[in-house]
């Protein structure tokens, strides 16, 4: 591992190299020389040989939009770990930081296009049209996930590291068996699949084996990892000597890092991701280089581990800020929209109070629901007992009542 | 009806769900131009390509992960696991994923993938390549579990298997593979989660499955000389057990052993143990006997005679219980 000399975090006249950067020096928005960067901390708009293509088409109008996604995701999230705080959730997974990353890659995704979710994906389920109220039932203990992933082409989330780079692979695999990979582009017929998992998985053996599996296939797969630098309390020094990007060469295919705090980026990157894969030239690995602005979870003290300079130096580069900068000084956008977003934020986040407050507890033969197609006699005969047994009490309750 | 060995049923079954269906699909190691290490998918490259018998990487894991993957897309993977001891790289799949897309769904994605399995003892082989590790997946719930004995279940049961809208976990007897036996291509015996009572017999009820079931007939035809009527029940599901027959035979003959070449310690021979005691107990002329491979590792190859269970072990576990 090189020195840090010849850097000073913080400084921005110096630049730390790819290896300070996986070293733990982490307080930059500068992740190396290969960063692809459209939009920079600053909010100015910077050109990029390679990717300025992908974002041709985002005019002020689109821009707001992606604006507009971001602000309420965070205030979704916020809302999560806001209820889980009050009682009303078990726990809560926050996004806090990832949300450029999350909605770039999120709109990037066609509507034919399927996409794996770890279990932080709360940007990208909303870019998928999942309800943030559809998400909370997994966090307060009354499902394991509600939407249909093959109407929402978003599965359920992963809760299991690593899992989904196999499991999307092997969906990408079907895409190129059904034909819906390569040859003519005529709108909808083409796909690609994007796996979403975070800097930890990639030392599970099930994102290395989605690797060789999605290259040995040509499978249509962007392995989109966003790098938020910790697993839960593991620095990303503890997962790999490189930065993850430059994984991909050893599996042949190429990989990109991008600015994960940079929304028009990460849709660029990600579109460019996308296309090549339905052109049938996947898979593709992109790292979107963000942090973790919050704990791992709301059970989770980040306070033990790492140090509050780091998180002070990453809020400088926040990725709502950045956009919202640009607008106003590049489009000109008036106040008045900014606060219009504010205020439908906090109308989403009243919903998602009172729709979480109000949700029932599912009955208990939810327990036996669909363990099967076709129950076993067993545990037919089990959940018979059981709901007996439980309605032998049904007088006492009902005169306690 | 044509006379097939164990591996030439499974592969007509094979070939049978092939046919019938364009989304079933084979992969594993070795199993395209090889046609696997046992040969019980020969020739199915060649006549149904590339894409529908998968040559895979050699990662368990990603033979279950993808067929998950697959699943989701609409397929019907079948999966084949080289030997019973090299399928816990994909253990993690098949508890984490394949058990529970279905009930984490709430049915809206169904698994409809069959994972084979040969297992048990019984060839001379090297660690990792004799092993019963059945009740690890019976354990699981999520999955199924079927083990079957003899050609024409082979034939039938893989076909039926891979018919299932669930996951199944697919034992096959290796050390039977070529053994040979009519089968009857017409219709099938039986329903696949069925136990089947080969052999009736009156005095003492043999409960087996897999590779055991030929060992359990040939202690029934010994012991008759000996003028000792056995009736042999062929469990083939697992998980979920059909312990109907068994209940029903054990009532008429109070006596019961159970035979596996698996440990005993929390096993499919427990979980019937258990289940008899409970349905049966005042039928019970004697306690439920097993006999089993011991609690230990898999013993090197030279000692396996003496790990597994023997025609001479049945039949004393079966005189124990007599004399109980």
């Amino acid at each position: 591992m090189s020195d840090p000399q010849g850097w000073i975090p913080g400084d921005p006249r110096s630049r730390p190299t790819p290896e300070h950067i996986v070293t733990g020096l982490k307080g930059t928005d500068a992740g190396g020389e290969d960063l692809v960067q459209l939009l920079t901390p600053e909010g100015v708009r910077v050109p990029d040989e390679r990717f300025e293509s992908y974002a041709a088409d985002i005019d002020e109008a689109m821009l707001k939009d992606l604006y507009r996604d971001m602000v309420l995701v965070r205030r979704a999230d916020r809302e999560g770990n806001a209820l889980q705080r009050q009682g009303q959730l078990g726990i809560w997974v926050p996004l806090l930081g990832q949300e450029a990353a999350q909605i770039g890659a999120g709109r990037a995704l066609e509507p034919q296009d399927m996409a794996f979710p770890s279990y932080r994906e709360h940007g990208v389920a909303w870019c998928r049209g999942i309800d943030p109220t559809d998400l909370l039932g997994i966090f307060r203990g009354t499902d394991h996930g509600s939407w249909d992933p093959l109407e929402k082409r978003f599965h359920l989330y992963t809760i299991v590291i690593g899992n989904q780079c196999l499991n999307a692979t092997g969906y990408a695999m079907g895409q190129v068996f059904d034909s819906r990979v390569g040859g003519a582009d005529t709108g909808t017929t083409r796909e690609a699949t994007m796996c979403f998992f975070g800097d930890g998985a990639t030392s599970q053996g099930d994102v290395h084996e989605g690797f060789v599996w999605a290259a040995a296939y040509d499978a249509p797969v962007v392995f989109y990892c966003q790098n938020n630098q910790w697993a839960i309390s593991v620095p990303l020094e503890k997962q790999t000597r490189v930065p993850l990007y430059q994984r991909a060469r050893g599996y042949g295919f190429p990989g990109i890092r991008v600015d994960g705090n940079d929304v028009l980026a990460c849709l660029a990157v990600s579109r460019w991701a996308l296309a090549e894969c339905r052109s049938g030239n996947g898979p593709v690995l992109v790292e979107a280089f963000t942090y973790r602005m919050d704990s791992h979870t709301t059970s989770d003290d980040a306070s033990r581990y790492r140090l509050a300079d780091e998180v002070e130096l990453w809020k400088l580069k926040d990725p709502i800020e950045r956009v919202r900068v640009n607008l106003v000084r590049e489009h000109g956008v008036e106040p008045e929209f900014f606060a219009d977003v504010d205020a439908e934020a906090d109308a989403l986040a009243e919903r998602l109070r009172a729709f979480c407050r109000a949700m029932p507890d599912p009955s208990p033969d939810r327990i036996f629901s669909e363990v099967y197609a076709d129950l076993s006699p067993q545990v037919e005969a089990q959940k018979a007992e059981y709901l007996a047994y439980r309605e032998s009490f049904a007088e006492s309750i009902g005169s306690e009542a | 009806m044509p006379q097939m060995t164990i591996a030439k049923a499974l592969g007509e079954g094979l070939r049978a769900a092939m046919d019938k269906d364009p989304k079933v699909l084979i992969m594993g190691e070795d199993v395209g131009k090889l046609g696997g290490v046992f040969r019980v998918t020969d020739g199915l490259q060649k006549d149904f390509g590339e894409q529908r018998v998968l040559d895979t990487p050699l990662s368990e894991s990603g033979i279950i992960g993808t067929a998950v993957g697959l699943a989701i897309r609409g397929y019907r993977p079948v999966c084949e696991i080289q030997f019973d001891g090299f399928v816990f790289p994909g253990y993690d799949q098949i508890v984490s994923q394949l058990a529970k897309v279905r009930f984490r769904s709430q049915g809206k994605v169904p698994m409809p993938v069959v994972v084979r399995i040969p297992f048990g003892g019984g060839i001379g082989a090297v660690e990792h390549h004799s092993e019963s590790p059945e009740s690890l997946f019976a354990h699981v719930a999520g999955l199924k579990v079927v083990a079957c004995s003899n050609a024409e279940d082979a034939y039938w049961m893989i076909q039926q298997a891979i018919e299932t809208d669930d996951p199944v976990i697919f034992f096959e007897p290796k050390r039977r593979y070529w053994e040979k036996a009519e089968v009857s291509v017409a219709q099938p015996p039986a329903p696949l989660f069925s136990s089947r009572v080969l052999r009736p017999g009156g005095q003492v009820t043999v409960a087996c499955y897999g590779p055991l079931v030929k060992t359990c007939l040939e202690a029934a035809t010994a012991a008759e000389a000996e003028g000792l009527d056995l009736e042999v029940i062929d469990l083939r599901a697992l998980s979920p057990l059909d312990l109907g027959p068994v209940f029903e035979s054990v009532r008429r003959t109070g006596h019961l052993v159970v035979v596996s070449e698996a440990p005993s310690e929390s096993s499919v021979t427990a979980e019937v143990a258990a289940r008899v005691q409970q349905e049966c107990f005042f039928s019970l002329e004697a306690p439920v006997l097993r006999v089993t491979g011991f609690d230990t590792p898999y013993p090197p190859a030279k000692c396996e005679e003496d790990f597994l269970p023997d025609l001479d072990r049945v039949l004393d576990a079966v005189d124990r219980s007599l004399a109980w």
